[in-house]
């Protein structure tokens, strides 16, 4: 009986591990994206603007395309001015957002980011976006919203296209918490 | 059977089982439980059936027939969770229930009043999942597979399924335990790790996968719950979660739960096959690695589910060839099949006519897996009938067949009765061709392009569809049979030996048929003559 007991407590221990170690998932999840840009998500590397001081490459010419989309349901337009730049890495770019609450009441949104290839996720830096914090509309306001980013030069020279995502979503409930 | 031991003081161990009902809800006995386990079993196996036919009708033609999409939908969710933890998973618990403390020369498992409640949560937690067709807003319809954000726009149901899942869990893991304990403190002395029967093995490493992930699935669907109801984001966008991570953790449980509906098959396979080809298994330490392999293996490829959601290549790459590595050791576990009846004096009896079909059948799931791992190829495939195609070749005719196949070649043990041949071979061939008939087609609409989960078609998939469902309608009611068998050969019949078939080695053939309620209560020698992985003794 003993000898149960103790095989019983260390596979109840084990169970109990593997119950946290689902958790756990959710952190290492987070740790790992951020480091491998997989997912795209490490897209926002926020920097102050007087920090950056690449030099900069004007024979290179990058391509970053926009694409703005709002989740389903969510009655708000959201549209880039440019959905196409061409731009020489090292210098800084502004691209103005346009969104607008259509609804009738106040509501808070969040754009949630993304890019591809998740190679020339460590190479884009962002001095400035919407993305950083959630963004309180209130009822039919309209906003532009600049979105100011600098492309590392060392970029790996095979990538010439960067595709920015943004999805707005709605974030009213979880801003009341 | 009640010889008395002077020195056994445990006096209750002499009664037989109790009159009346309550022998079933009280019992702690591995054979009662084995069998409530078995009857469990089988009736979710049917309810999962009826719905899977409601299915197979709607898809009998183009068009929407008798059902609406969204009660589709629900049928096709509740099918695969009726069939996985209701039909499948009780199916092999209850087999080791029966036969893992006989085959050990144990009394009983380790912890039978666990038992008990491992199994008696089981009924509960399918009322309640049950319960979900009749709750507004239908039941759960997002895929067996639970993804959010879809999953959290179910009705009432979501919280009912969830806590459905919990409790299958919780029997999952006890049951597991239990089985540890059991085979680690338990065998008869001699009975070595290396000389238990490949199905204590398989259930062993089976046993270990669910201690580790069971746990895992639960904390995937309670995070579900909390964003739902409790205000986290850890799968919502708009909280900074990520919907693509649930499809991470739930893989991590849900490629080893693959594994766990079929080691134990690949067990039962490996006890039926020496038995009918009189011979000792080929290559029974390479059989006990391959399924470690397999388990180890089952950890690292859970990825390979989610090609299509965008990954970096180098991360499609492992995952590919992680995949692909997981042939090795089941070629080496076929392959040790075929060598087994080489020159071997083979009959076919039931039992073994269900294993043959296993290792036809089960090949061509594997097949069609390696097919699927191959990235560029899956990102054709993905979400495509031919997906359903493999996972019903290796959750069908292999899993489902060898429990069939273990019914047929334990039932004699169970019961003291051989069952019907005549019958069991009619269920064999209807089963077979059916299944065959059912899923085959499956193939040609999946790479045809018909994708999975709708319950309208394109006109071009109408033939292969109409010949699908007069299989599963064929392969349905042929289980009737296996029913009329089964109950027939508990009620009479020709009296059966203890050793029941004439290559039968191992333990449990060594006590009388109908197995005594109380089997092995002073722990038996292990005679080299019945350890099933001892060398040919003669070429």
């Amino acid at each position: 009986m003993k000898k149960h007991a103790k095989t019983v407590s260390l596979l109840g221990v084990a169970t109990v591990a593997m119950f946290g170690f689902g958790f756990a998932l959710v952190p290492l999840y987070e740790v790992l994206c951020n480091i491998t840009g997989l997912n795209g998500r490490s897209d926002s590397i926020v920097t102050a603007a007087d920090e950056i001081d690449y030099q900069l490459d004007p024979d290179r010419l990058v391509t970053v395309q926009f694409l703005t989309d709002v989740n389903s349901g969510m009655p708000w337009d959201f549209s880039a001015r440019q959905t196409s730049i061409q731009v020489n890495p090292g210098k800084l770019n502004t691209v103005v957002f346009d969104a607008t609450n259509r609804s009738g009441q106040d509501m808070v949104g969040q754009a949630v980011p993304s890019m591809r290839p998740s190679e020339a996720a460590g190479y884009l830096r962002k001095t400035e976006c919407f993305c950083f914090t959630q963004q309180p509309f209130e009822a039919g306001e309209q906003r532009q919203m600049p979105m100011r980013f600098v492309i590392d030069p060392e970029l790996p020279a095979r990538v010439d296209t960067i595709s920015l995502s943004y999805t707005f979503f709605d974030a009213t409930s979880i801003a009341a918490n | 059977m009640s010889e008395a031991h002077a020195h056994d003081h445990h006096d209750d161990h002499h009664h037989g089982p109790e009159p009346g009902i309550m022998r079933w809800i009280k019992t702690t006995n591995h054979k009662d439980l084995g069998t409530l386990y078995m009857w469990f079993s089988f009736t979710m196996f049917m309810i999962g059936g009826m719905m899977a036919l409601v299915i197979r009708a709607e898809l009998f033609q183009p068009g929407l027939q008798f059902v609406d999409p969204g009660f589709f939908n629900s049928m096709t969710t509740m099918h695969a969770l009726v069939m996985i933890f209701g039909g499948v998973m009780p199916g092999f618990v209850g087999l080791a229930n029966w036969m893992v403390p006989m085959m050990i020369g144990a009394s009983d498992l380790a912890l039978p009043r666990i038992n008990n409640w491992g199994f008696w949560i089981l009924p509960f937690a399918f009322t309640l999942l049950l319960s979900t067709l009749f709750v507004d807003g239908g039941a759960p319809a997002a895929g067996w597979t639970m993804y959010p954000p879809l999953v959290l726009q179910s009705g009432d149901s979501l919280p009912l399924l969830i806590f459905a899942v919990h409790m299958m869990g919780v029997s999952s893991i006890t049951g597991a335990i239990n089985i540890v304990v059991t085979i680690l403190n338990m065998r008869a002395p001699g009975m070595t790790l290396l000389k238990m029967p490949l199905f204590v093995w398989t259930w062993l490493i089976t046993a270990y996968l669910l201690i580790a992930v069971m746990p895992v699935l639960a904390g995937a669907v309670t995070m579900l719950l909390t964003d739902r109801y409790f205000g986290t984001s850890f799968f919502s966008a708009a909280g900074g979660g990520d919907p693509v991570m649930f499809q991470h953790i739930f893989w991590f449980f849900g490629h080893p739960e693959v594994y766990i509906m079929i080691l134990p098959a690949f067990g039962i396979i490996s006890m039926i096959i020496p038995v009918f080809a009189r011979k000792t298994l080929f290559g029974y330490d390479s059989m006990v690695y391959a399924t470690a392999s397999i388990a180890f293996l089952s950890f690292i490829v859970w990825a390979h589910h989610m090609f299509t959601v965008g990954m970096p290549v180098a991360a499609e790459l492992f995952f590919m060839f992680a995949t692909m590595l997981i042939a090795v050791p089941t070629g080496v576990k076929v392959f040790n099949w075929v060598a087994t009846m080489w020159k071997g004096s083979m009959s076919f009896e039931t039992p073994m006519l269900f294993a043959l079909a296993f290792v036809f059948l089960f090949t061509i799931g594997g097949f069609s897996g390696l097919m699927l791992a191959i990235v560029p190829a899956d990102f054709q495939y993905h979400d495509s009938y031919f997906v359903v195609a493999h996972f019903h070749y290796v959750l069908v005719p292999g899993a489902v067949f060898s429990i069939m196949a273990g019914v047929y070649f334990w039932l004699p043990k169970w019961t003291g009765h051989m069952y019907d041949e005549k019958l069991g071979k009619l269920h064999f061939w209807l089963s077979t061709i059916f299944v065959n008939v059912t899923f085959f087609p499956q193939h040609f609409s999946g790479l045809a392009g018909m994708p999975r989960r709708i319950p309208d078609y394109a006109t071009q998939f109408a033939e292969f569809n109409m010949i699908s469902s007069i299989g599963a309608f064929g392969f349905g009611f042929s289980q009737l049979i296996l029913l009329f068998v089964v109950i027939k050969c508990i009620r009479g019949g020709q009296p059966a030996t203890g050793r029941v078939w004439e290559g039968a080695r191992g333990l449990e053939w060594s006590i009388p048929s109908p197995a005594p309620y109380h089997s092995f209560e002073t722990p038996p020698d292990v005679p080299d003559s019945e350890v099933t992985s001892a060398q040919e003794q003669h070429a």
